[in-house]
């Protein structure tokens, strides 16, 4: 079953105040999200990542394009009762505490006074904000607050949580903490459908990934196939070869990086690889380590967004070229 | 139902917490003090001194009140963006809109409330008791508060497009000219241009008409108050607010929160 599809998702803004002209945030998205999967919405800033989530919660309209969520249309609000929502560095009621903040979201749902205690009480619990609990939210720091907003988007135990930077203001412990929260909600059968710029997260906890850039999706893949497929090289570190040695691994090797008496061979070519090891052998030197390089996910974010930049680059060339030929 | 009736709360509880809210209270109350000394200071017309200016006080503090909490309301939950959190739960944008108004409104009887009591502890103070025929003052604060259920209904409608300080001059003046409609209208009949006459009858049935509303000085004088002028007031404001919010939701619904 499919917790998210979009299909051909344009959103322009009208912007300029008085002559008012269209920028396209979104260019007909495509993206399709099981039920259970943790997926991740990777992009640089403007890419189009809080608009996609805006536009599935409703507070945002599409240009053009349609997208159902949990099988049902945007426009069908009890669709919400099933759905929670972190916004992108959330700001909530001053005068209120945590806890009166959680009861007011817990009464949206139409949660019952001894349900909705219990569920506010574990949240808080389970946020590491028991302590804080009432004290009002205009005290809290960046990263208190940003717990208060999982917590406001998890109190009606939904199947599909969609959490904008979910790691946003948080430090490292804070980050763990979310972290396992979102592998906690993975183990219970939730989806999670977030976004984030900070790849090593991603890595750890998504099973898809897309990348927006521009707002058009550049890539859209399994982790593990994107990081398998990724194998760009393999990295042979030695300790303190001779000379003669680098010098006779010089075809071979497309990089040799000196750290200290070790040095650091990457070797581009697979078939390489043996003739490499049997030099190296043969000249009696000792191997530290021996890898396989894998491409990193930031590594393929760069890729597709470079790629991307380069033909928007490239594309911009050709209009001033035409426009100037006219 | 339960949904409005929490965002109703909710909007109620910020309300109270304001601080400007007990400033314009206590300022009423001293008003209404004053009252007294004025009264005692003038011969034969204290009570008409006393009525006068307790009720045209809660009539003004109870419209700072319904004006200045009813600008923010909605453009506080845009512009610090805890819409977001809201609209994303199974609230319907209408549902958001009249619960906002509940809440204000909540706020405002009960701040009328506060501010009779005064009015009445003026009153017996002066007079030394109570009398059956002192609850006619009960009538204009009921039109009093219908007055204040539209200025809501208008301050709750600029603020779902304008800035704060937009939406208070738009609805305060529209209180202003609301309060002098007849006069405009018996103007532009006095001038005997088809233009101004129609233009001035456009106004006379399209803004808000509080001109009815306002029966303090009979009230002072002890003078009756019709009992068709309080149903057809009611029926009035009913309306006007009825369109006003209807208006209100219309453009919440099509809003978009960037």
């Amino acid at each position: 079953m499919l917790a998210v599809e979009i299909t051909d998702l344009t959103k322009d803004y009208a912007i300029g105040f008085l002559r008012k002209r269209p920028r396209r945030a979104l260019d007909k998205l495509n993206l399709q999200v099981a039920a259970g999967e943790v997926f991740g919405l990777l992009g640089p800033n403007g890419a189009g990542k809080s608009t996609t989530l805006k536009l599935l919660l409703r507070l945002i309209f599409p240009s053009s394009g349609t997208a159902r969520v949990l099988g049902k249309d945007l426009d069908d609000v009890s669709m919400h009762a099933r759905i929670g929502y972190l916004p992108e560095q959330p700001y909530f009621y001053d005068h209120l505490t945590a806890r009166e903040f959680l009861n007011y979201a817990a009464a949206l749902f139409g949660m019952a006074g001894g349900l909705r205690q219990r569920r506010v009480g574990e949240l808080l619990e389970r946020l590491g904000l028991s302590d804080s609990a009432d004290i009002p939210l205009r005290k809290f720091s960046k990263g208190m607050t940003q717990r208060v907003g999982i917590a406001q988007a998890l109190i009606n135990d939904p199947e599909l949580v969609f959490l904008d930077e979910p790691m946003s203001g948080l430090d490292p412990l804070g980050r763990r903490e979310v972290r396992d929260l979102i592998l906690d909600l993975k183990n219970q059968g939730k989806t999670v459908f977030f976004s984030t710029h900070i790849f090593s997260d991603a890595e750890m906890l998504c099973d898809r990934v897309a990348i927006l850039d521009r707002g058009r999706l550049q890539g859209c893949g399994e982790l593990r196939e994107i990081l398998r497929v990724g194998v760009s090289a393999t990295e042979i570190v030695l300790d303190n070869p001779s000379e003669e040695l680098l010098t006779e691994l010089h075809g071979l090797a497309t990089r040799q990086v000196r750290t200290g008496k070790r040095v650091r061979l990457e070797i581009a070519d697979e078939k390489g690889v043996p003739q490499a090891l049997q030099t190296i052998l043969r000249a009696g030197a000792r191997i530290v380590s021996l890898n396989p390089v894998k491409m990193s996910l930031e590594d393929y974010f760069m890729a597709r967004v470079g790629e991307a930049g380069e033909q928007h680059r490239r594309h911009g060339e050709i209009e001033i070229t035409a426009g100037g030929k006219q | 139902m339960r949904r409005i009736a929490t965002i109703a709360w909710h909007a109620f509880k910020e309300s109270v917490r304001e601080r400007v809210l007990y400033n314009l209270v206590v300022f009423a109350l001293l008003l209404i003090g004053a009252a007294i000394l004025f009264g005692s200071i003038s011969v034969g017309i204290d009570y008409m001194i006393i009525v006068n200016l307790g009720l045209s006080s809660i009539s003004v503090f109870g419209l700072f009140m319904a004006v200045f909490i009813g600008i923010g309301l909605v453009w506080k939950e845009i512009d610090r963006r805890t819409i977001y959190s809201v609209l994303a739960k199974p609230v319907r944008r209408w549902e958001f809109i009249i619960g906002k108004y509940f809440g204000l409104m909540l706020t405002l009887i009960i701040n009328t409330a506060i501010m009779t009591a005064g009015f009445y502890l003026a009153l017996a103070y002066q007079k030394k008791t109570l009398e059956l025929p002192d609850l006619a003052a009960l009538q204009a604060i009921y039109f009093i508060l219908l007055q204040l259920a539209i200025v809501v209904a208008l301050a709750l409608l600029f603020s779902c497009v304008s800035t704060p300080i937009l939406s208070a001059a738009f609805t305060l003046s529209l209180y202003v000219i609301g309060s002098f409609l007849s006069d405009i209208r018996w103007f532009g009949q006095e001038t005997g241009s088809a233009l101004v006459m129609n233009l001035t009858a456009a106004l006379y049935y399209l803004l808000p008409n509080f001109s009815n509303f306002n029966v303090i000085n009979q009230i002072a004088h002890e003078n009756s108050i019709p009992s068709a002028l309080l149903i057809s007031n009611s029926l009035y404001a009913l309306l006007y607010v009825t369109i006003v919010l209807s208006a209100a939701v219309l453009i919440f619904e099509e809003r978009e929160f960037r």
